[in-house]
């Protein structure tokens, strides 16, 4: 018996083992996980590894240039420390990527799940509020709402999450709509279990793989839409230092001093790239068919 | 009470040889006395279910705005039987002739059109959802695809443990005893729980799929071709295995399947649908002896028969055409488009099931007239 659950054990893990070996093949999901471990720990270690305050401001100092002496990547218009700003933008737009689409995807699966295993009225409901939302153009509805509730990060988080819903909702539909007519689901209604158990025990769990892997993909969008909403004025307000304000307040010294909005702009670009690079990895670990190939 | 249909058979089929062999005549006298005994015995025991006119018409609906109904596709239409405790009643029949549908309708996975079911004296189509979530423990379903019926996501100990949990029969430690338990009845080793099924061969699979079936203690179990899906040694295995458990328990079964060999190999009696009706019905024996529904002899005669010896003797009734569309199913008797024995009558009118003795009920204008 104890060689048994060793064996168990093995399976487990060697299946995780298989897991990463595929991740591992991936090589761009590999530099994409790099980089993006990068900037997680200088969001997590952020207040440790950046060199200023990234609201001190050292006014007799602006527009300092690249590799000035204390400044790496230079000050911005009021002298403040622009990878200190960076370090402590990573967390706001780390977390804002994440809160966002953590809530997106909670909200959007549960209504999906309901609407594809009650159908009727329920799925007609839920799919036509889908269609209202799809209908909208995405960053109008972001502002007007943020118009409404008052420019906040928390706010941003909500907004975002609240109106990114629908693509989860879609997809989590479809999914339980196919595995409604499978076997197990049927007996688990034979044997008189509850609709909120089938759910969330029976199915739930066998729809979670592409939830996972559009949540990853969806980052990426979410930090791209909070820069937008920063850029705009509507999202994370000055001084706080959110790449897309950044961004916002370098493009009036655009022709003074380019270093001042290359910066935030690469950040951008470099962390939805690496979201990107690790979600086509994360999509082709948990592909199984692709899995059995490798096997 | 098994006992008592054998007996009913032997009485249906004393008068087809007392014909050949004039001699015996008082033994073909005492068969029929037999079997008038074993008619007023086989009322005797309360049905442990009793269904009734059962209809399930599927809506065939059409445009875009507003939807209408256009036509019904008559799955199952109208079809009555009973299964007595202890006994395994076959369903057999061609696919799309609306056997499945019965199961599951019977299981309530659907709700029907129209018709009653008792189940253990209750109104099983009057319960509500919440009666019914309750009762449900009562009537367990074994699935076709061993690999579609267990949940991927879930080890074996939680599918066998989950339904006992819910209902309440065990928790803790007997819970856990319960699971082993189960896993050794059919036939896996206990430490099999801690395991996904996809680890499992299908046969195997299957096993944990009957487990499951008993795990809540049914009275009835209905078998949805449970070996259609499995290799040909493995079905013996797995029928040999619900043979066991069924002698062991006690349990009642409906056994749907398309495969002729294994329905009389597992069944007490058989039931033969064309077109969701029952066409014809009676014990085993006497069904696979004396088919008097033409359909039922076609059916009979495309059995394999692994003996070239037999083969020779044999008739081979090969029907014309397709099975109608159950949209449109024919008019009179379903069959009459097909029936080599077609008179004017069975494009009329639909033929009643008749009692030709010994409970051997059959639905033809020509076989089984009045």
């Amino acid at each position: 018996m104890s060689r048994d659950m060793s064996r168990e054990e093995k399976t487990a893990r060697s299946e995780l083992a298989h897991l990463v070996k595929v991740f591992l093949r991936h090589r761009l999901g590999v530099v994409g996980l790099v980089m993006l471990s990068c900037f997680v720990l200088a969001a997590v270690f952020a207040p440790v590894v950046a060199p200023y305050d990234p609201l001190e401001m050292d006014l007799l100092n602006p527009f300092a240039p690249p590799g000035s002496p204390g400044h790496l990547l230079g000050t911005d218009n009021y002298g403040r420390d622009i990878l200190s700003r960076l370090i402590h933008g990573s967390r706001i737009s780390l977390l804002i990527g994440i809160v966002a689409v953590t809530i997106a995807a909670v909200l959007g699966s549960c209504l999906g799940l309901l609407a594809g295993y009650y159908g009727g009225w329920v799925d007609a409901l839920v799919m036509r509020l889908v269609e209202v939302f799809y209908a909208f153009p995405f960053l109008i509805l972001v502002i007007g709402v943020m118009a409404v509730l008052g420019p906040s990060i928390y706010n941003v988080m909500i907004v975002l999450g609240v109106v990114s819903w629908p693509l989860y909702a879609r997809l989590v539909r479809a999914q339980v709509m196919a595995l409604k007519s499978e076997d197990f689901v049927k007996a688990a209604t034979a044997m008189g279990l509850s609709d909120a158990r089938i759910m969330f025990r029976h199915i739930l769990p066998n729809v979670l793989t592409p939830v996972i892997v559009s949540a990853t993909l969806g980052i990426p969008g979410a930090i791209l839409s909070s820069a937008a909403l920063g850029f705009l004025g509507f999202g994370v307000q000055p001084p706080w230092p959110e790449w897309g304000a950044m961004v916002s307040e370098a493009k009036d010294f655009m022709l003074i001093d380019s270093n001042m909005i290359i910066w935030p702009g690469m950040c951008v670009f470099l962390v939805v790239l690496s979201f990107n690079f690790v979600g086509d990895a994360v999509r082709d670990a948990l592909d199984p068919r692709l899995a059995k190939q490798l096997h | 009470m098994v006992g008592v249909s054998r007996q009913g058979q032997a009485g249906a089929r004393a008068p087809a040889r007392a014909h050949v062999q004039p001699d015996t005549r008082a033994q073909a006298e005492a068969a029929v006395q037999a079997r008038t005994q074993a008619a007023v015995e086989v009322r005797k025991p309360a049905p442990l279910l009793v269904v009734k006119d059962l209809v399930k018409h599927y809506p065939v609906t059409q445009g875009i705005l507003r939807r209408r109904q256009v036509a019904s596709v008559r799955a199952v239409d109208g079809i009555s039987f009973e299964v007595y405790q202890g006994e395994t009643l076959g369903l057999v029949g061609e696919s799309g002739c609306g056997k499945s549908t019965t199961g599951r309708v019977l299981m309530r996975l659907e709700e029907p059109t129209s018709g009653k079911v008792w189940f253990d004296g209750t109104d099983w189509f009057s319960l509500s959802q919440r009666e019914l979530r309750a009762r449900r423990r009562e009537m367990q379903i074994v699935f076709q695809d061993p690999f579609s019926s267990l949940n991927p996501r879930m080890t074996v100990g939680q599918i066998l443990g989950e339904p006992m949990y819910m209902h309440g029969i065990a928790r803790g430690a007997e819970l856990q005893r319960r699971i082993e338990h189960l896993l050794e009845v059919v036939g896996l080793d206990r430490s099999h729980g801690r395991r996904y099924p996809h680890e499992f061969s299908g046969g195997q699979r299957q096993r944990i799929g009957v487990a499951r079936a008993l795990a809540l203690n049914p009275k009835l179990i209905i078998l949805d071709e449970p070996v259609s899906a499995l290799d040909v040694s493995v079905q013996a295995q797995v029928i040999n295995l619900l043979t066991d458990l069924q002698r062991e328990f006690g349990l009642t079964y409906v056994f749907i399947a398309h495969d002729l060999a294994v329905v009389r190999h597992i069944s007490d009696r058989v039931a033969v649908m064309y077109l969701g009706k029952i066409v014809e019905m009676a014990d085993k024996t006497s069904l696979y002896s004396n088919p008097l529904h033409p359909y039922t002899e076609a059916l009979l005669s495309a059995v394999p028969i692994p003996n070239p010896r037999g083969r020779a003797e044999r008739r081979r009734i090969i029907l014309e055409g397709d099975v109608p569309s159950p949209v449109a199913p024919p008019s009179g008797c379903r069959f009459h488009t097909r029936c080599p024995l077609a008179r004017d009558v069975c494009k009329k009118e639909t033929p009643p099931m008749v009692d030709v003795g010994g409970g051997h009920l059959c639905a033809c204008w020509v076989r089984a007239d009045v």
